[in-house]
């Protein structure tokens, strides 16, 4: 009898209800649409605004203009710069730091993240805890101690390590191994056991296992460190502020900071193109890996 | 039946000598061979990580040009022994400047309140991408990534002109309203709030992603479970989003705690320190010292002030990701 | 082709001893199932056999040549895992000739093998594919013709079927019999589903805490299990166990129950059970299959029994009903159209010519 009355009470109390939810969820979307178009174009201003002044000459960007619009666009910024051997310069060291490096990186990551999550030997547990503490440590802690250090290897050896592009080569792998190595972990601690108990039994050595299975089956974590260690390398601007000071020694952001900067001389049309320029092969590899990207960045968040 | 035994024990006595020694040399070349593979990371580590950090704690015993031990001046408050003992030289030389507590303050300002208002847009931006359809999350999520992929000394300098001081693009846009010019970079309080603002934009969107990643790996039975329970809106969010994010919630502002406190480029780029140290952290403020005033100890002793809070986060984010792991 | 012969093996992890010491001689050409409940040891054996893992004590040979420390590669084995262990990355046709690739065998003969395995096991449009567009049952397939390209001497399967439904494993049980009849390699199987062992196996070996229970072929191990996990273990529903006592004078004998009903044992078995007469702590083992409905003329040996029925399942072709006796939970198999009322005091009939005694302390069959 109670059961019979609760049934016939629900349906009428409810029925306005449902109609007001579905309204209710049309409006949060609508809010939602509106205020991620408000957050967007806030994050989106300032590589917007570098693509407008880009296209600016000297004199446009001195007057006193609406500087939100372009009044006579130009390549002009682009092509003196891309005609600049010293921009040029920069832009061919940043390269060659950067593929170098993810190079570097890959040699030593892999192996090691291989051994530490499937081989296991005497401290291996202790050491992938430590390469998760070394990725913590910023770099504004090790830049002073490494800039004496290489400075006493230079009086010892006579190998002059600063302000040559090359000393990038030795410091950036402190940026890159060890979170490379830390997603590498998990991402092999996700291939099952068997996979490589069945390569054992297949009469694979430990290094054909790592390489015919752990790395074609792991690629996906391999593609997201490649880009990690790429665009940390590229981006990293105190290690070559420190270490490098000469201009064909320069890397891309301190090129354009300490060359397009002359003194109280500011050419933002030339300095947000070179900026501009510099921020692409990161935005281009985000355009076309946007998953690997995000993979990789969410990925340091979870143990392996 | 003593043939059947025979035949059974020689193999048996046969092979076990031998298989002790070589079966102790399989599992030692395996564990070999796997240590030979993490050799690199280990030198690499020692050698570039853990050797400087505890070089940087030597130099902060040296003086300025590094040719003697840097004791402390004047220390009559202190016992002798300790005087003449311990080279805290340049300890006490920073403990008694008035400008190194003034970087610490503002180290410790602009790391707090940058990290809170990256984590509350990362929270708020996070649930609006999640509330919309599916399909068009991908272009939404793509377009509101791209601070945290561009390098953060281009976009620094695209902030340094929009802040510009004769050319400001923002002031244009306040001049259009008849609002007074603001010096963004040229007053101390604005030129805080303006190395916080680029920051909270760089870093904003990573906590997004993370927040976005967290809310996805939430099960929608839950939800529409606590919903049959009668959850309003703000219940949901409070009995189970929250509780369910916690821990990325957790990694996510240490780990930018630390990231945040350590950061060089955008006050070297948006301001240098300036105005008047007003803006200084405690690595731009060592690279001024150490780099620039080519007094390498000191600086190493302002950069190793960073230590004591970088290593509570570290430790609280071990935790929290080895309970993550444990979890899982 | 070989035989496997495990000497006194013990495998100790630790603290703990997973394997504790076990005799098993493998023929040629043999199929043996190792059964039992999860942690019994069963899987660590086969992965010793393996040699995945190490072995802390006694010998293992594969061909009359000890393999205690040699490597996996050069065993000469093949295995099929639980959850088939296909490289994701690579095709049917090259997950199957891995090995002999990694080996070096001239490629017209790893076509010529790969093409002879797929066609036994059914799967040669299947060569060009990924793991990830197979079904499971074709994983399964997959995964065993890995095992077969390799012609290895002996075949090890690690629970192969716990991951396929219910249908699909009946099938492909019956596929992996049919290869094993094809091929002839000798087979060591892991499972604990005790059906599964039953229907493939040449021998079962019951495993329990780490020690072999009993070896044999599967029907000697229904009718004449030798001790009390075995019988309880093999046969679904399990075997009934209930406590009683022997009594009776002369040539007689009658099995007390612990209600107080006697129930009176057939001539040889009172015969063959007459020293225990008096003795406490005996079970009495009988099958579902042998508590039966009533019939108006009973066989020599079959007696009635009056029980309080109180959950039926209907399986179509029989009902099984379960009752208590005394706390004993037992089950008995009528025939569907049997007039059996929940609740109610029902008449069955036991078959005691199928009857086990047991020693309950030391779980042996008498």
């Amino acid at each position: 009898m109670t059961s019979v009355t609760v049934d016939k009470a629900g349906p009428t109390r409810a029925r306005p209800k449902y109609g007001s939810m579905k309204r209710d969820r049309a409006w949060a979307l609508r809010w939602s649409y509106f205020f991620l178009a408000i957050f967007a174009f806030f994050f989106l201003i300032p590589p917007i605004y570098m693509f407008i002044t880009s296209l600016k000459t000297s004199a446009e960007i001195s007057a006193a203009k609406n500087p939100w619009w372009v009044f006579n666009p130009t390549l002009s910024n682009y092509v003196e710069l891309l005609t600049s051997p010293a921009y040029i310069g920069f832009f061919k060291n940043s390269a060659i730091v950067s593929v170098s490096v993810v190079i570097i990186t890959m040699l030593i990551a892999i192996p090691a993240a291989f051994a530490l999550s499937r081989m296991r030997f005497w401290g291996s547990a202790t050491l992938a805890t430590g390469v998760f503490l070394t990725y913590l440590i910023p770099e504004t802690l090790l830049f002073l101690p490494l800039f004496k250090m290489f400075a006493v290897f230079h009086e010892y050896t006579g190998i002059q390590l600063l302000n040559r592009w090359w000393v990038l080569l030795v410091v950036y792998p402190t940026l890159t191994v060890p979170f490379c190595t830390w997603i590498m972990i998990g991402y092999f601690a996700s291939i099952p056991k068997e996979l490589d108990e069945a390569a054992i039994i297949d009469g694979a050595s430990w290094l054909q296992t790592l390489t015919r299975v752990f790395v074609p089956v792991a690629l996906p974590g391999i593609i997201a460190a490649t880009i990690f260690a790429f665009t940390v390398s590229w981006a990293q601007f105190l290690y070559p502020i420190a270490f490098t000071t000469s201009i064909d020694q320069l890397v891309l952001p301190v090129g354009i900071i300490t060359t397009l900067i002359k003194g109280d001389v500011f050419n933002w049309g030339q300095i947000m193109t070179g900026a501009l320029l510099g921020a692409a092969p990161p935005l281009i590899i985000y355009a076309f890996l946007m998953d690997y990207y995000i993979a990789g960045l969410t990925a340091g968040a979870t143990k392996g | 039946m003593a043939d059947a035994t025979a035949t059974v024990v020689t193999p048996a006595k046969r092979a076990k000598p031998a298989p002790r020694s070589r079966l102790r040399k399989f599992f030692e070349k395996k564990s070999t061979i796997a240590f030979f593979m993490a050799l690199p990371l280990i030198l690499l580590i020692f050698t570039l990580v853990i050797y400087p950090a505890f070089y940087a704690i030597y130099l902060t015993t040296l003086n300025k040009r590094m040719t003697a031990t840097a004791w402390m001046k004047n220390c009559t408050y202190l016992p002798d022994w300790i005087c003449t003992n311990i080279p805290f030289g340049n300890l006490q030389f920073l403990l008694t400047r008035e400008t190194f507590w003034m970087v610490f303050w503002q180290s410790c300002l602009f790391a707090i309140s940058a990290v809170i208002f990256k984590a509350l847009i990362g929270f708020v931006v996070s649930h609006f991408v999640h509330n919309v359809p599916t399909k068009g999350q991908r272009k939404w999520r793509g377009m509101l990534l791209v601070p945290w992929v561009i390098p953060a000394a281009m976009s620094t300098l695209a902030w340094q002109w929009l802040f510009d001081p004769s050319y400001s693009a923002f002031n244009w846009i306040l001049a259009q309203f008849d609002v007074e010019r603001v010096s963004w970079t040229g007053v101390a309080h604005w030129a805080r709030f303006s190395v916080i603002l680029v920051n909270v934009w760089i870093g904003a969107p990573f906590f997004m992603i993370m927040y976005l990643a967290a809310l996805k790996s939430v099960p929608d039975q839950l939800y529409e479970a606590a919903e049959i329970d009668g959850a309003n809106w703000w219940q949901r969010i409070w009995y189970v989003t929250l509780p369910m994010m916690r821990n990325i919630i957790a990694i996510t502002a240490l780990f930018s705690t630390i990231v945040t406190f350590a950061n060089f480029d955008i006050v070297r780029i948006l301001t240098a320190g300036g105005p008047l140290d007003k803006t200084h952290l405690f690595a731009t403020w060592s690279f001024r010292l150490g780099i620039e005033g080519g007094d390498i100890p000191l600086g190493a002793t302002v950069s190793l002030f960073m230590v004591p809070i970088l290593a509570v986060a570290a430790a609280f984010i071990l935790r929290d990701v080895t309970r993550r792991g444990n979890e899982a | 082709m070989a035989d496997v012969s495990i000497r006194k093996v013990v495998k100790r992890y630790d603290e703990v001893e997973a394997v504790r010491g076990i005799d098993l001689e493998i023929k040629d050409h043999e199929f043996v199932v190792l059964v039992g409940p999860s942690g019994c040891g069963k899987s660590t054996t086969l992965r010793m056999i393996a040699g995945l893992e190490e072995i802390t004590d006694g010998e293992i040979a594969i061909d009359d040549i000890v393999v205690n420390d040699v490597p996996p590669k050069d065993r000469d084995i093949a295995m099929v895992f639980q959850n088939y262990a296909l490289y994701p990355h690579m095709t049917v046709a090259e997950n199957m000739s891995f090995g002999l690739r990694l080996k070096r065998y001239p490629k017209a003969e790893i076509k010529a093998r790969v093409d002879e395995a797929a066609r036994i096991l059914d799967i040669s449009e299947l060569l060009d594919r990924k793991p990830k567009a197979l079904s499971g049952g074709q994983r399964q397939r997959v995964a065993m013709g890995r095992a077969i390209v390799r012609n290895p001497k002996v075949f090890l399967f690690d629970e192969p079927l716990s991951n396929l439904d219910a249908k699909l494993r009946v099938q492909m049980r019956i596929e992996i019999k049919r290869v094993h009849q094809k091929v002839r390699t000798t087979t060591v199987y892991v499972t604990h589903d005790q059906v599964e062992a039953m229907t493939l196996a040449d021998r079962v070996v019951v495993m329990n805490h780490g020690r072999i229970e009993q070896v044999g072929p599967p029907n000697e191990l229904y009718h004449s299990p030798a001790t009390r996990f075995v019988a309880g273990f093999i046969g679904s529903p399990a075997m009934n166990f209930i406590p009683v006592r022997l009594e009776g004078d002369g040539d007689g004998l009658a099995a007390r129950l612990p209600n107080g009903v006697s129930l009176q044992l057939p001539a040889d078995r009172a015969q063959r059970y007459k020293a225990l007469r008096g003795t406490d702590k005996l079970l009495l083992g009988l099958r579902p299959e042998h508590i039966t409905e009533m019939h108006r003329d009973l066989a020599p040996g079959v007696v009635p029994i009056t029980v309080p029925v109180d959950v039926t399942e209907p399986m179509g072709m029989e009902t099984l009903v379960y009752f208590k006796i005394d706390g004993a939970e037992l089950c008995g198999r009528v025939d569907p159209k049997a007039p059996v009322q929940v609740g109610a005091q029902t008449q069955l009939a036991a078959d005691l010519n199928n009857m086990h005694i047991i020693d309950e302390a030391s779980g042996r069959v008498i």
